[in-house]
């Protein structure tokens, strides 16, 4: 899987950072920084939390096969 | 820069043949209003506000150039001229994108401070409550009103502040509030008797702020609470809050930086985005439980469930709560807290075939694109399940199901007001069974000023339930 973000949502708020640490970071400019693209199926529900509590619905999984 | 030749002025809804185009009307029915401006003229229609045209979208494909355009383009600065004389002048309504997401870093709204306002409110609304009898009766403004200024005082200000205010900082607050009539749009000073009580509402507030500065300035004496360590003074270091860091910052002469009237604008004015929105969402959420009674009943069954002896409550839990949360969802969808969000247009701007002139106002309306029956089947009725898998209508329809706003300025506090919401509703509906006291169809909101409350009176009953299930475990200890 990977993660793509629609920065023009994000706000900041941080939920993707609690949820899923080294995935997500917030950066200087107070916007999410996607550390790891492509995380490894472990981490599939930390991810997931992260997309579904994302306060402005700002990040997808994409799948890829 | 060449304007193409098609783009036609958007088609204007009748009425409006006043001096003040239809400003009464607005001041009078503005749902009515802006749905005959989508029954008329479709997706986008023009309604006049005194000297101005105000262009009115609605429906997916306007609303989404509505909420991504950026301020260059439509600016939300100078949109709310009521606002002005509320917060007092240099404090904007609203900020700048990158200004939001600053404020929102270092503004205690971030996720990793919401575990703590969690257990902050759940104490606020124990402590509401047990000023109650075994039963009695509310109002819903009055009560509601009153909690939510303790619970955004202590979370966005701190607790020490929250423990200095009482019934009056709220009472002051509700008549700034009230001073919001759309005459503002003609003149923000008109001599009319709610701007008065407003102007004399903001002398109040900044005469208790002064005094809540007096008094800590006295009690810490030299050593302020601006000294690093804390030691020695009266304000222990945890319990030190954004009024005694302002406090502790000095001009370079030594004079003090901030002086109560700024002070208190501050206050007001971070204060005012999640107080008469969070309270009247609260009032519909119970007055729609209540009128149905079967989605009441789901509602109770998840929170006996989430709290039940022995089960970790955790504000984990308090996030996944979708009956709740779904109720509260069609409380906000159907009775959204603002029903008209406005910008000004900066440049000649083309949406959907339309011109729109610089100077010109325009609107998205909550309370119209929210019931769009296309996005919304059964649109009028109260439907919580209509947020669940496979439906979840919020996030199929981005651009009209609108509560929170949209794209770069929706609400930043939409997250914090969730769980407020949520935390209210687990302590009162866990204890307590409430029942309306009026007629079904006689709570409604009262739209004559530009920040909407609930019509008094909007009075329900409580009663104390006999017993818990379960002992010793309040969500408000467990939070």
């Amino acid at each position: 899987m990977r993660v793509a973000v629609d920065l023009e949502l994000c706000q900041g708020h941080g939920v993707c950072e609690s949820e899923a640490p080294g995935v997500f970071e917030l950066a200087k400019n107070h916007k999410v920084t996607i550390l790891e693209g492509s995380p490894g199926e472990n981490r599939r529900a930390e991810v997931e939390a992260a997309v579904r509590f994302c306060p402005t619905t700002a990040l997808r999984i994409v799948e890829e096969d | 820069m060449t304007i193409a030749t098609d783009r036609r002025e958007p088609p204007r809804v009748s009425g409006g043949e006043g001096d003040t185009g239809h400003l009464e009307e607005l001041r009078r029915d503005p749902i009515a209003l802006m749905n005959r401006v989508r029954s008329e003229c479709g997706d986008i229609g023009i309604f006049e506000l005194a000297d101005r045209d105000v262009v009115l979208m609605t429906g997916a494909s306007a609303n989404e150039f509505f909420f991504r355009a950026p301020e260059e383009q439509l600016d939300q600065a100078e949109a709310y001229p009521f606002m002005t004389p509320i917060f007092g002048e240099g404090v904007v309504f609203d900020a700048s994108p990158e200004r939001r997401r600053e404020m929102l870093h270092n503004q205690a709204l971030r996720d990793k401070f919401m575990r703590g306002h969690a257990a902050t409110i759940s104490d606020e609304v124990e402590q509401m409550v047990a000023g109650w009898d075994d039963e009695g009766e509310i109002d819903l403004l009055d009560w509601l009103a009153e909690l939510t200024i303790y619970t955004s005082s202590a979370c966005l200000v701190g607790k020490r502040f929250r423990r200095e205010l009482d019934k009056r900082f709220a009472q002051l607050y509700h008549d700034l509030e009230q001073g919001t009539d759309a005459i503002a749009y003609v003149d923000p000073y008109a001599p009319i008797e709610s701007f008065r009580r407003r102007d004399a509402a903001r002398v109040g507030l900044v005469e208790l702020v002064q005094g809540i500065m007096e008094r800590r300035a006295a009690s810490t004496g030299s050593d302020g609470p601006g000294t690093a360590d804390g030691s020695g003074t009266a304000t222990a270091e945890d319990d030190r809050d954004l009024l005694d860091v302002l406090m502790s910052i000095t001009n370079e002469d030594g004079t003090p930086r901030f002086l109560a009237n700024e002070v208190t604008g501050m206050f007001i004015s971070m204060m005012f985005a999640g107080h008469h929105t969070t309270s009247g969402t609260a009032a519909w959420t119970l007055i729609e439980l209540l009128r149905h009674p079967d989605i009441m009943a789901s509602v109770i069954d998840e929170l006996g469930e989430l709290y039940a002896e022995g089960a970790e409550v955790s504000y984990q839990a308090l996030r996944e709560m979708p009956h709740m949360e779904s109720a509260i969802k069609e409380a906000l969808r159907l009775h959204p807290p603002l029903i008209l969000l406005l910008r000004v247009a900066k440049e000649d701007l083309e949406c959907d075939g339309y011109a729109i002139k610089a100077g010109q106002m325009v609107g998205a309306s909550p309370s119209v694109s929210n019931r769009i029956p296309e996005d919304f089947p059964d649109a009028d009725s109260f439907v919580p399940d209509r947020y669940l898998d496979p439906r979840v209508e919020d996030r199929a329809n981005p651009w009209t199901w609108i509560p929170f706003g949209a794209g770069r300025h929706r609400c930043v506090g939409a997250a914090f007001a969730m769980m407020q919401l949520k935390a209210i509703f687990s302590v009162l509906l866990l204890d307590w069974e409430f029942e309306l006291a009026q007629a079904p169809d006689t709570y409604r909101n009262d739209h004559s000023k530009m920040v909407v409350q609930m019509q008094q009176p909007c009075v329900v009953r409580y009663r104390r339930k006999s017993a818990r299930p379960t002992t010793g475990s309040s969500p408000g200890a467990a939070l």
